[in-house]
Parts: structure tokens; C-alpha cells; sequence
């Protein structure tokens, strides 16, 4: 605290590489250079074109989810129904066409107005009851879990889907949500392309808007935030129903890949999101992070679960080795960040 | 919380809207619609007047599960048939399931139905209802323990029988190196159908674990599998739904490998006829329901038991293209 200095030392501009270091994303980053590297000694396949587009394919499909659970994070709050809840879209969506033997584009609007429901009812419960986000979403995630099995087995009959694959609107509705382009020997999947845009929307909204300092600030302080105008109920229902816009391009993209969707899965999938978005630097408390540190996660992900197959390890350790590679990758992250922070 | 409350009527003016919508945005093919088209109205009514005995089934199935889900099937319609109250459960989690089997004992049911997948957890409840006097049958796991708990029969598939069929046919089609694509870790049949597998197949096979519950994870790993030996020539699925998956994940690969299954659906019959899945092993769930049933009603009526202490066998049958559009129509009602 210099009385007199000329410049205020906050508004001074900071040298390139302390605002590298400053950034949320710097530990994923490296983390995913290590990983990247150790894959790349240890599996001879990794490296091939056609291996590197299977690993974007796998990353942008936990991606795509990651960039708003990210989001939810730096508001403060969790969504445990995030992975179920792409199920349910892909449900309601088969169903409702086929039920209704509507073209398939009627069931889509429908099964994206009733994930928006479900996002809205977890953001209005967790705003109106104050309960924590863990028990709200806990709740939505067993609710979703029974009345995706309950609805599927009550309407078709059986436990999975019926196939709409010859109905109308079916391919036009498939090259928006499951096109995939030969480029030489590498397949690019539209979900790649779904990811990078939803990664960068994101980190346009939480650089360059206000609602992105809203966001921040009701993750860093609800009371505080609310105290200088942020309006924080339209901010966490905002965030929630930004994980089922985005859980509903997902489960489009399951149904319109896969054709049939089994009620069952789903479960166990919002915690790959949570990771992913951990893994690029999220705080589990809010307040911190980033869309691009999702997005670095997620291909952190993508990397270890397909590497273990490239590397022909023993698959009875599978879990295991994924499971390490995440702690270390984590670990690494968040030695980055404390070295970065202890230089500022 | 005036404008959250416009929000709601909101979604729902729009839903309704929608709703009506869909009425004038119809598809003419395929649907609900065409489904009922093809489909004529199956009676369940009762063939005997034995009196109304209620039997329980308690199985092992997870939530949302397809193979169980036609199991259950058959065990209805033997029951329609037999004049049975049919009462079902099911838990993943054995010691649920065997709390279930104690329920049916406390209801001093006519008879039980079980699978052993987890023998050990079952075997006391299993010989209480023996014990209490309840005809026991067990059904699709539990083939080496059946007897001596008590039960009356076994009915199912050996899985490594079934798994040594496979290798069989697979070397007959001249296949030389194959993958075991595991969806669930540490389900002993899976381990027992790629073993049985591995012991007959002449050339080389290697086991491979995916992730059963996240569908597109299932396809990288295929596909990550693939690309890391292009020698690969076939790829061995354990469960329906997996099946097209592979395909898919082959054809991302580029590679030339032939798609076979275990179990049956749609799509695969689908598969099998255009000639994308080489062949499917089928354990014929419906079977397992329908006899398990079936028998039950059997040794009440007449004391008979089937299977003189060994297990009565439901599979594996192979199904390639040419039996798969006879079966087509029996697959798309669910019972196959």
C-alpha cells in the first residue's frame, strides 16, 4: 500500500505469463499435456488421426455436458439428476414420436420443453425450499431414475424404446444431432462441433456478460451478491436450465445415434460431468472456474478412457487405472494452481 | 417469484400447445400407428380350472432391464394360461433379492421362482421355502447349486456352454481374432460366457470392458479397441443393445470385423438380416419364464418334474440371417 503510487497496482497490466497463471484452466492444461504425453509413450495407436478423432468423439460427448455442470459449479450449486436427466430427454423425445406416430421433430420440441421443465423445477425448488442443491437434485435424479423406467415399461411395453428410425423427420433430425464427416481416415462427430460452440457461448457468457458476473457473484456469496442487486433466484434457475438445454442435446444425440434408448442408463454419468469439470479447475465451492477447463477435462477424460484400451493394458484393472489417472490429473491441477497463486 | 410464476404457465401453455400440435405434424410411416396396424389383440384367458395359485418369481434383474423384461413376459402368459396369481420381484442387490424370496415364504405362496445369481446369498432362504414345503424352481443363473439347495429344476442356459458354441461357430467362420466386449464388471456369466468362449475358439481372444450404462463410452472403447489392432476380425457382444453399437463403432473405425451377439431385439434382428451382425446366440428368455411357470403348475397338478436333477437347458440357440426374419415378428412383440 505505496500512498502515492501513480497507478493503482490493480488496474496495472499484469505480464503475459502471470495472466496465464491467473486462469482456472492452467492446471487441466497441463494435466492434459502429461496425460497426453504418457499416452503417447506408453500406447503405439494413440497418436494415430483415426484415434485422436474416437478420443474427441468420447470427450465432447461428457463435454457437452461438462460446460454447464461447470457453470452450475462457479454459481455454487451441483446437479446430481444432470445424468439421468439426458435419458429422459431421449426418451420423451422417441416416445412421444412414436406413441403420437408424429414426425420425430415434434418429439424433439416436445422432449426440449420438458427438460426445461426439469431444469426449472430443480432451480425453482432449490430457490424456493433453500434446501442444499444435493438433496434437490438427489431427489430429481430417483424421481427421473423410476418415472424413466416406470413411463418406458407403461407405454412401450418393454424396457427400451421402440425404433424410429423409419419415421418421418428421422434424418433430417440425425444430421443436426448425429452427422458425423469422413475427413481422410479421421471421422469428425457433430458433437464435436455441438461442444466447441457450447464451450465457447459459455465463456463468452461468463467473460463478456453481465449475467456471467452474476454468476460469479452468487457462487462467491449469495447474500452478498443479492445485497448489491444480483438477482440470484433468475440467476440459479437460469443455470439449471442451462444443464437441460444441454442435457437435451445430448440425449438427442444418444437417440438419434443409437435409434433405441434403454431406460436404465444414464445413472452414474452426472459424476463423469462433475469430474470433468472438477478436473478444469472448477471449485467444488464456487466462485471459480472456467467453460474451457470443462471442456480441458473433459478431454482429460476422453484421453484416459480410450488410452487404456489403445495401450492394451490388462482390462481387469480398467477402473483402476482410470480412476488413477484422474486423481493424478487432478493432483497435478491443483499443484499448478497453488504454485500460480503463490507467484501472484 | 411473479415472474417464476409466469413462468410456469408458460411451460405449460407451451407443452399443451405443442401436444396439440403433434396431432397435425404426423409421421406416415412407421409409429405407434403402424405397430398397432400389424399387430392383432392376443387373449389371455385361462386353459385349465385348477384352482388360483399364486406363484412368485424373484429375480436378480436391475431396473429397466431388456432380457428380464421378456422373462417376466413369459412367466405372464403361463400364468394367464395355468390360472395363476403371479406375483414379481426383482433387486440387483442379493441380499434385497433374497428378502423378497422370505416375503413370498411369509405369504405362504404355491410356489417360487428364483434365479441364483449370487448363489451364496440365496442358498438359506432358498432352503426355508423348501423346508416350509413351497415347490422351489430356479431359473437362468444358479445351474450348479440348484439341486442341492432343494429346488425341484433348473431351467436356463449353462453359460459356458453357451460361450463355448459361440467360439465353435465363430471358428467355423473362420474368424482368428476375436474380442469379448463386457458391459457389466464382475458379472460371473459374462466372465463364464468369454471363457467358455476363449476355450473353444481357435484363434486368439481377448476380454474387453465398457461402461454399459453410458452408450457412446461403449462405442470409443470399441472403436479405441479396433484402432489399436486392426487384426481384430470379430467382435463378440453379451447383450442385444451392445450389438448395433459395435457396428457402429467398427464401421468409425474402419475396420472389417464381424459383429456377433448374445440376445436378441429389433435391431439386431434387423442387423442380422441386412447382414451387419454375423450371428446372434439366443438363451430364449421367454422360455425361462414361460417353463419355470409352467413346470410349477406341472408338479401341482401332477407332481411332475422335468429335467430328472439336471438342468433343463433354454439355449443357446444360434440365429443367423435366415432364422432371423422367421423370428422377426415374435421379437418385435417382445417375446423373443
Amino acid at each position: 500500500m505505496t500512498a502515492a503510487t501513480a497507478v493503482d497496482e490493480r488496474l496495472a497490466p499484469a505480464s503475459l505469463l502471470r495472466r496465464l497463471l491467473a486462469r482456472p484452466e492452467l492446471g487441466a492444461v497441463v494435466g492434459a499435456v502429461a496425460v497426453f504425453v504418457f499416452f503417447s509413450i506408453v500406447a503405439p495407436t494413440f497418436l494415430q488421426a483415426s484415434s485422436l478423432s474416437t478420443i474427441l468423439y468420447s470427450a465432447s460427448t461428457i463435454g457437452i455436458m461438462a460446460v454447464p455442470v461447470a457453470l452450475l459449479m462457479i454459481g455454487g450449486e451441483f446437479d446430481l439428476s444432470a445424468g439421468v436427466m439426458v435419458t429422459t430427454s431421449a426418451l420423451v423425445s422417441s416416445m412421444f414420436s412414436y406413441q403420437m406416430t408424429a414426425n420425430v421433430w415434434v418429439g424433439v420440441g416436445v422432449s426440449l420443453l420438458v427438460t426445461l421443465a426439469i431444469g426449472f423445477f430443480n432451480g425453482f425448488m432449490l430457490t424456493r425450499t433453500k434446501l442444499p442443491s444435493f438433496i434437490i437434485t438427489l431427489g430429481t435424479f430417483l424421481m427421473l431414475t423410476g418415472l424413466n423406467l416406470g413411463f418406458t415399461k407403461l407405454i412401450s411395453g418393454t424396457v427400451s424404446t421402440k425404433s424410429i428410425a423409419d419415421m418421418e423427420g428421422f434424418p433430417s433430425a440425425r444430421a443436426l444431432f448425429a452427422s458425423k464427416w469422413e475427413i481422410g481416415s479421421v471421422t469428425l462427430q457433430i458433437t464435436v462441433l455441438w461442444w466447441l460452440a457450447l464451450v465457447a457461448v459459455a465463456t463468452w457468457i461468463l467473460l463478456r456478460t453481465r449475467a456471467g458476473n452474476w454468476i460469479f457473484a452468487v457462487g462467491g456469496g449469495a447474500d452478498a451478491a443479492r445485497a448489491v442487486g444480483v438477482p440470484v433466484v433468475k440467476t440459479r434457475i437460469g443455470l439449471y436450465m442451462g444443464v437441460a438445454l444441454c442435457a437435451w442435446i445430448s440425449g438427442q444425440h444418444i437417440l438419434f445415434s443409437f435409434d433405441v434408448v434403454q431406460s436404465g442408463e444414464g445413472v452414474g454419468n452426472e459424476f463423469l460431468y462433475i469430474i470433468a469439470a472438477v478436473i478444469g479447475g472448477c471449485l467444488m465451492t464456487g466462485g471459480y472456474g472456467s467453460a474451457i477447463g470443462s471442456a480441458v477435462g473433459a478431454f482429460i477424460f476422453g484421453m484416459t478412457s480410450n488410452g487404456i484400451v489403445y495401450a492394451q493394458w490388462n482390462p481387469d484393472w480398467f477402473k483402476f487405472f482410470l480412476g488413477a489417472m484422474l486423481l493424478l490429473a487432478t493432483l497435478l491441477n491443483a499443484w499448478v494452481r497453488k504454485r500460480a497463486e503463490a507467484s501472484k | 417469484m411473479a415472474r417464476v410464476r409466469t413462468g410456469v404457465r408458460v411451460v405449460g401453455a407451451v407443452l399443451a400447445a405443442a401436444l396439440g400440435a403433434s396431432l397435425a405434424g404426423c409421421s406416415s410411416t412407421g409409429g405407434k400407428r403402424a405397430e398397432e396396424r400389424a399387430k392383432a389383440a392376443e387373449a389371455g384367458r385361462p386353459a385349465v380350472s385348477t384352482p388360483r395359485w399364486t406363484f412368485a418369481m424373484v429375480t436378480h434383474a436391475g431396473d429397466g432391464d431388456t432380457f428380464w423384461d421378456i422373462v417376466q413376459k413369459g412367466a405372464k402368459e403361463a400364468a394367464a394360461k395355468d390360472n395363476i396369481n403371479f406375483v414379481y420381484s426383482h433387486d440387483d442387490q442379493a441380499q434385497q433379492q433374497a428378502q423378497f424370496v422370505q416375503n413370498a415364504i411369509d405369504q405362504k405362496v404355491d410356489g417360487i421362482v428364483v434365479s441364483l445369481a449370487k448363489p451364496e446369498a440365496l442358498k438359506d432362504v432358498v432352503q426355508k421355502a423348501v423346508k416350509a414345503g413351497i415347490p422351489v424352481i430356479t431359473v437362468n443363473s444358479g445351474s450348479a447349486q440348484s439341486a442341492a439347495y432343494g429346488a425341484l429344476t433348473h431351467i436356463g442356459q449353462d453359460e459356458t456352454v453357451a460361450g463355448e458354441a459361440v467360439g465353435t461357430e465363430l471358428g467355423r467362420r473362420g474368424r482368428k481374432k476375436a474380442v469379448c466386449v463386457l458391459h457389466e464388471q464382475g458379472n460371473v456369466g459374462h466372465e463364464q460366457r468369454c471363457a467358455g468362449a476363449k476355450k473353444t475358439f481357435p484363434g486368439e481372444m481377448e476380454n474387453l470392458y465398457v461402461e454399459g450404462t453410458n452408450m457412446p463410452s461403449v462405442q470409443a472403447a470399441v472403436q479405441a479397441k479396433l484402432q489399436a489392432d486392426p487384426s481384430i476380425d470379430a467382435i463378440l457382444t453379451l447383450g442385444a443393445p451392445f450389438a448395433p453399437t459395435a457396428v457402429k463403432a467398427k464401421d468409425a473405425a474402419g475396420s472389417k470385423a464381424e459383429v456377433d451377439t448374445f440376445d436378441l431385439n429389433e435391431s439386431v434382428a434387423r442387423d442380422l438380416k441386412s447382414g451387419a451382425l454375423g450371428f446372434a446366440v439366443d438363451q430364449q428368455p421367454f422360455l425361462q419364464g414361460y417353463e419355470a411357470i409352467d413346470l410349477l403348475w406341472l408338479y401341482r397338478y401332477n407332481a411332475d418334474v422335468l429335467g430328472g436333477g439336471r438342468p433343463v437347458l433354454t439355449g443357446p440357440q444360434i440365429v443367423t440371417a435366415a432364422q432371423a426374419a422367421e423370428l422377426e415378428e415374435y421379437i418385435e412383440r417382445g417375446s423373443r
